[in-house]
């Protein structure tokens, strides 16, 4: 199992202006899997995907990806281990000055010293595997945020990536394009046998296809486990996770004091 | 009282803060030259939308400065019966002062908000932590050849807006005054030192087109992620940039009229 082991979380502690966002987090992301963080909104799970790209650096604890601590590494090392990741930012984050044909270009130019021809194909390629090889030569203006998100998502996958992070891919979508993500996400992760991190709090759609799934909240993991699993949990934050109920460990009401006291009754 | 210190002395803080960060971004688009001149084309890009595009501006400005020059010039000069000296004196205000000043002052607000609004919202639109996330280094690829295009364009704008001028003080002189065309030129030949006023006069470029490039770059790369954000680094980019040109103006012209 620790062979297939390629991103590992270990007692992780991270937090910025005096405010602790994680306390001690642990988790394990193995290849071939697509494992989904979730959690409140503002509970870190972004702040992950960017320690896990060395970005930022733990407070404490280690994040170790292909075996390799991310925070002890200089820029070169870092730059190599990311080369072995691929990232779908929340909305795309195309280059508005170059059409989807040079987004999805952009890596292989930047990393590879393969000739135009082979390129061509190689941008063709991924681009088709996301439906969207028609709109190569469309400015990221003139696409939907659906398709934006697909063509970021062959970006993401342009040079075969081990490790695919994506934040919050079904964030504004109608449910097609949501459909058409998840299919995606799915079926590129076991065609490039990749390991997809799925950064989100979308439950329907992600406990359809995640493999394993983590529950952030108060800076720690507060439940583990398959979907099915979670399905059948009694943890009240899961239950009230997963049917979406207003009220329960996660307050509905911000922290504050007394209503009447702040009315000065 | 104390708090009146305390703010001060917190303005002051922040302002030395953001000078470390401007200077240590400085150092890193040096420690990218080699990579940068290799691909040279991203640099001739940024010619073009930093050069390139401030041209009409530059020109039309020049055009106007020279002929008000002209026009105030003769009024003054004919008063001790030397109005042939305008040709000498345009191209004198112009070559040592005003071409590399206003330039700076026009390429702050053309180009150099340009810079700041598209580096900024390339950050809020997490475009820069993409490429970031791609391996590839913001500062290498977008910052550094705006950096060099600034510092390439500026001298080539001044001349530009220098010779421009002074065709302006040539068609209000020569051909709307009277002043003899001859005098004009040759009383400029005769008074415009190439290495004294030609190059002080691009040092004085070069040395804005620094100045003014690195403050439109931090701005932009230091904004924080948001609309407002964004706006008031814009903003920030045009104050600070004409302050610094202003200040080094007097600053280098004391050192070039001392040596």
């Amino acid at each position: 199992m620790k062979k297939n082991l390629i991103v590992s979380i270990k007692d992780l502690a991270f937090g910025y202006a005096g405010r602790q966002i994680h306390r001690k987090i642990n988790m394990d992301f193995h290849r071939g899997k697509v494992v989904a963080i979730m959690g409140g909104s503002g509970c870190g799970k972004t702040t992950i995907l960017r320690l896990i790209g060395g970005q930022i650096k733990p407070t404490s604890g280690q994040i170790e990806v292909d075996g390799k601590i991310v925070h002890e590494q200089g820029r070169k090392g870092i730059y190599e281990l990311r080369r072995k990741m691929g990232m779908l930012f929340q909305h795309g984050a195309l280059f508005s000055d170059l059409s989807v044909y040079e987004n999805v270009a952009f890596p292989i130019r930047e990393h590879t010293d393969l000739n135009e021809a082979v390129i061509k194909d190689l941008v063709l390629m991924k681009l088709n595997a996301v439906g969207l090889r028609g709109a190569h030569d469309l400015m990221p203006t003139e696409l939907s945020g659906g398709m934006a998100r697909r063509v970021a998502l062959a970006r993401a996958i342009a040079l075969d990536p081990d490790i695919i992070m994506y934040d919050e891919p079904f964030a504004g979508l109608d449910p097609i394009s949501m459909g058409v993500i998840c299919d995606l996400i799915r079926t590129l992760n076991d065609a490039l046998e990749a390991t997809s991190i799925i950064v989100t709090h979308d439950v329907t759609e992600t406990f359809t296809f995640a493999d394993y799934i983590y529950f952030i909240a108060d800076g720690i993991v507060a439940a583990e486990g398959s979907p099915r699993d979670l399905k059948k949990s009694q943890l009240p934050f899961v239950k009230q996770f997963i049917h979406s109920e207003k009220d329960g460990p996660v307050p509905f009401h911000y922290q504050a004091n007394e209503y009447t006291s702040d009315l000065g009754l | 009282m104390i708090i009146f210190f305390e703010n001060i002395g917190r303005g002051l803080r922040l302002k030395i803060i953001r000078l470390g960060a401007a200077t240590r971004l400085f150092f890193t688009i040096i420690s990218y030259t080699s990579e940068n001149f290799k691909r040279f084309n991203l640099t001739i890009r940024e010619i073009y939308y930093t050069g390139v595009m401030s041209l009409i501006i530059i020109i039309v400005s020049a055009f106007f400065v020279g002929m008000v020059l002209g026009l105030q010039g003769y009024y003054t000069l004919q008063k001790y019966g030397s109005s042939e000296a305008i040709g000498v004196l345009v191209a004198l205000a112009l070559v040592r002062e005003l071409g590399p000043v206003v330039t700076a002052l026009l390429f702050a607000g053309r180009a150099g908000t340009a810079i700041t609004a598209e580096i900024g919202l390339m950050k809020a639109t997490e475009q820069l932590s993409a490429m970031e996330m791609m391996a590839v280094s913001p500062v290498a690829r977008i910052v550094a050849p705006r950096f060099w295009a600034g510092i390439i364009t500026m001298p080539l704008l001044a001349s530009i807006f220098s010779m421009v001028g002074i065709i302006g003080g040539y068609v209000v002189a020569v051909p709307l005054i009277g002043v003899d065309e001859g005098a004009f030129w040759s009383q400029m030949q005769a008074n415009v030192d190439f290495s004294y006023d030609i190059v002080n006069g691009f040092i004085k470029s070069l040395v804005f087109g620094i100045a003014c490039t690195i403050i439109a770059l931090f701005e932009g790369y230091d904004a924080p992620p948001t609309a407002e954000g964004v706006s008031r680094a814009t903003t920030r980019t045009v104050v600070t940039s004409s302050l610094a040109v202003l200040g080094l103006d007097f600053v280098l012209t004391s050192f070039m009229l001392t040596v």
